[in-house]
């Protein structure tokens, strides 16, 4: 791929003699939306480790944003957005101050800081919630406000660790419907998910097994390639190869 | 290097908005320690007052009945009941209800008036070994001083005769109203900077890990140093008021003088502050649950506390122990206190310690920084 935004070679991790990512190569263009599926305890999060520069690789190699996870990982971290399963805002905090901490860290001035943070607040319509602590705002609204922190700083790529976890079909439609906005924007959106619906809306997906990739490819290509009707199908087939008579 | 300054105080904001915000906080903060410091200076006292004491006279003479006088006319201690049947004293020391019991023999007047000597016997409860020694040291000056009124009038050799006598008049030096207070408050206060730095320092990190916000953390490109100078900043600030609160007590509530130089404890303060708040920080990046940080700093905190001469004095310790305490930095800033507060020492002679907790600083703020990873090896 010309224009790989993230680039991995035989990206592998151990734990001692446990292989969590076994030998995984695959490269994703800008602008695109990756959805790396897997069961629980398939490497997935460890994968995720590695290309956010959160985990060294045990051998392979792996490049984000034109950056080496080896010996650059300051440096992607600049590039990068990230949103993790386990909810990474402070709740004891508003939105208004989440939004100046995060960018703060980032390094953006104030000027930069207060209009983005109006823009931001009035993009997602909440502008009475500004000063009130996030603990007592709704999960939905909560993550939709930690997807556009991650986005402060503008990255060229933002990794997504299951964000819809635990919200009702509407708020997850309306979140995908963010992901898809962000996308438009040239932004690389790598996404972990449970969901097999939120799967079909990706433009690629790959499915890890064992540490390894089992099968990566589009939706539609995917089915084809395995001659199931969707991708629930396709995941149980591959997760669990032997089918229960 | 701007660039740092504006992401600490990024961090430190942050910091202030959530102690602020942490109603359970606030009180750990800024009123249990000065209910602390205002309860142990008063209590925490080696006087010994009140004993309880129990009288066995069985001479029933005028002069016998001045002796037990001079014991409860003292002040020290406090006539609690009297018996003439030898168990009956064992009872009441055994009881609790005597610490000290006083057998004036029968004849004692006869045999004082005639030889000019007579034994009484002293029976000191010493399960406290250190207020037993005290005890005894009252007794004996009570004693003594009713020799000195009664020998010449009694001894049959002495009459008429003036005896020369060598009478000792101490002055105590640098706490000359040997105001228990004023030794005391100097050292509870730094235990008291110590708590508060140790456990909220050493609760902060491990709180971000519980909640998950260290992750997020770690994917900016915020660096150690960073990090942990944001993090160090309140707590070394919200330390220096709380001393500073500490010291207005001390000097409007208990009167203890300052002969040195407050600009001098501040400067030490400062140091000592990062030398606890790196130990805390370190603590936090090793744990995994604010549990396990807790149980640590309480480990330390108490090693410290009871090796830091503010009980118990150094020099009484054992050789291994005087050693350890060597590394006790609590023990240096007790003594450093105690010295420019009680004695108004100077820079010149409180360097060596100081040095020591530079030193220690350095060492604590070097390990919170490299112990804190960004990326798993």
């Amino acid at each position: 791929m010309a224009d790989a935004v993230i680039h991995t070679e035989n990206l592998t991790r151990k734990f001692g003699a446990f292989t969590a990512v076994d030998a995984i190569s695959f490269s994703i263009g800008r602008g695109e939306i990756f959805g790396f599926l897997g069961a629980n305890g398939a490497g997935k999060t460890t994968a995720m480790k590695m290309l956010t520069g959160l985990l060294r690789p045990t051998s392979g190699s792996a490049s984000v944003a034109g950056f080496d996870v080896r010996s650059e990982p300051e440096k992607i971290k600049q590039n990068i957005g990230y949103m993790s399963q386990r909810f990474s805002l402070y709740e004891d905090l508003s939105p208004k101050e989440n939004i100046r901490f995060w960018g703060g860290i980032y390094g953006l001035d104030r000027k930069t800081l207060r209009e983005k943070s109006a823009r931001l607040l009035e993009a997602l319509d909440l502008q009475e919630a500004a000063d009130t602590r996030l603990s007592s705002l709704p999960l939905g609204w909560k993550q939709k406000l930690a997807f556009s922190v991650a986005q402060l700083h503008e990255p060229k790529i933002v990794f997504l660790d299951e964000p819809t976890g635990g919200v009702d079909p509407v708020t997850r439609r309306r979140f995908w419907d963010m992901i898809y906005e962000t996308a438009d924007n040239g932004i690389t959106v790598f996404v972990t998910t449970h969901y097999m619906d939120e799967a079909e809306y990706c433009d690629r997906i790959s499915i890890m097994v064992d540490g390894r990739m089992a099968a990566i490819g589009t939706p539609d290509a995917l089915k084809d390639e395995f001659g199931v009707s969707s991708i629930d199908d396709l995941f149980i087939r591959l997760v669990r190869p032997t089918p229960i008579e | 290097m701007r660039r740092s300054i504006t992401i600490i105080l990024v961090i430190l904001r942050k910091e202030f908005l959530q102690i602020f915000r942490n109603r359970g906080m606030l009180p750990i903060i800024f009123i249990m320690p000065f209910i602390q410091l205002l309860i142990l200076s008063n209590a925490a006292t080696f006087d010994v007052k009140n004993v309880p004491f129990h009288l066995q006279d069985f001479d029933r003479s005028s002069l016998s009945a001045k002796l037990a006088e001079q014991f409860t006319g003292s002040g020290y201690f406090r006539l609690t009941g009297e018996s003439f049947g030898s168990t009956q004293a064992i009872g009441e020391l055994v009881g609790r209800r005597a610490d000290l019991v006083l057998v004036i023999p029968k004849d004692f007047e006869r045999d004082l008036e005639v030889s000019g000597s007579a034994p009484v016997q002293l029976v000191i409860n010493a399960e406290d070994g250190f207020s037993a020694g005290v005890i005894q040291g009252y007794t004996s000056q009570i004693i003594a001083d009713f020799n000195r009124e009664h020998r010449a009038l009694f001894s049959a050799a002495g009459a008429g005769r003036v005896f020369p006598e060598i009478r000792i008049k101490s002055s105590a030096w640098y706490n000359p109203e040997l105001e228990y207070s004023h030794y005391m408050v100097p050292g509870i206060l730094v235990i008291l900077v110590t708590m508060v730095g140790l456990f909220l320092s050493g609760m902060n990190v491990v709180r971000e890990k519980e909640v998950g916000t260290i992750d997020q953390i770690n994917v900016t490109p915020v660096r150690s140093t960073e990090f942990i100078a944001g993090k160090i900043l309140p707590f070394w600030i919200i330390g220096l008021g709380e001393l500073s609160l500490g010291l207005f007590i001390a000097r409007f509530v208990f009167h203890v003088p300052m002969q040195g130089s407050y600009l001098l404890v501040y400067l030490v303060a400062s140091i000592y502050l990062l030398v606890v708040l790196g130990m805390g920080l370190l603590i936090s990046t090793v744990t995994e649950t604010q549990q396990q940080a807790m149980f640590i700093a309480w480990f330390f905190m108490v090693i410290f506390t009871l090796l830091s001469g503010l009980f118990t004095s150094i020099e009484s310790m054992p050789h291994w122990a005087r050693n350890m305490t060597m590394f006790n930095p609590v023990r240096h800033f007790v003594d450093i206190m105690r010295r420019v507060m009680l004695k108004g020492s100077g820079l010149a002679e409180i360097s060596r310690p100081l040095l020591i907790l530079c030193a220690y600083a350095v060492a604590m703020l070097s390990l919170a920084v490299n112990r804190y990873r960004k990326v798993s090896a």
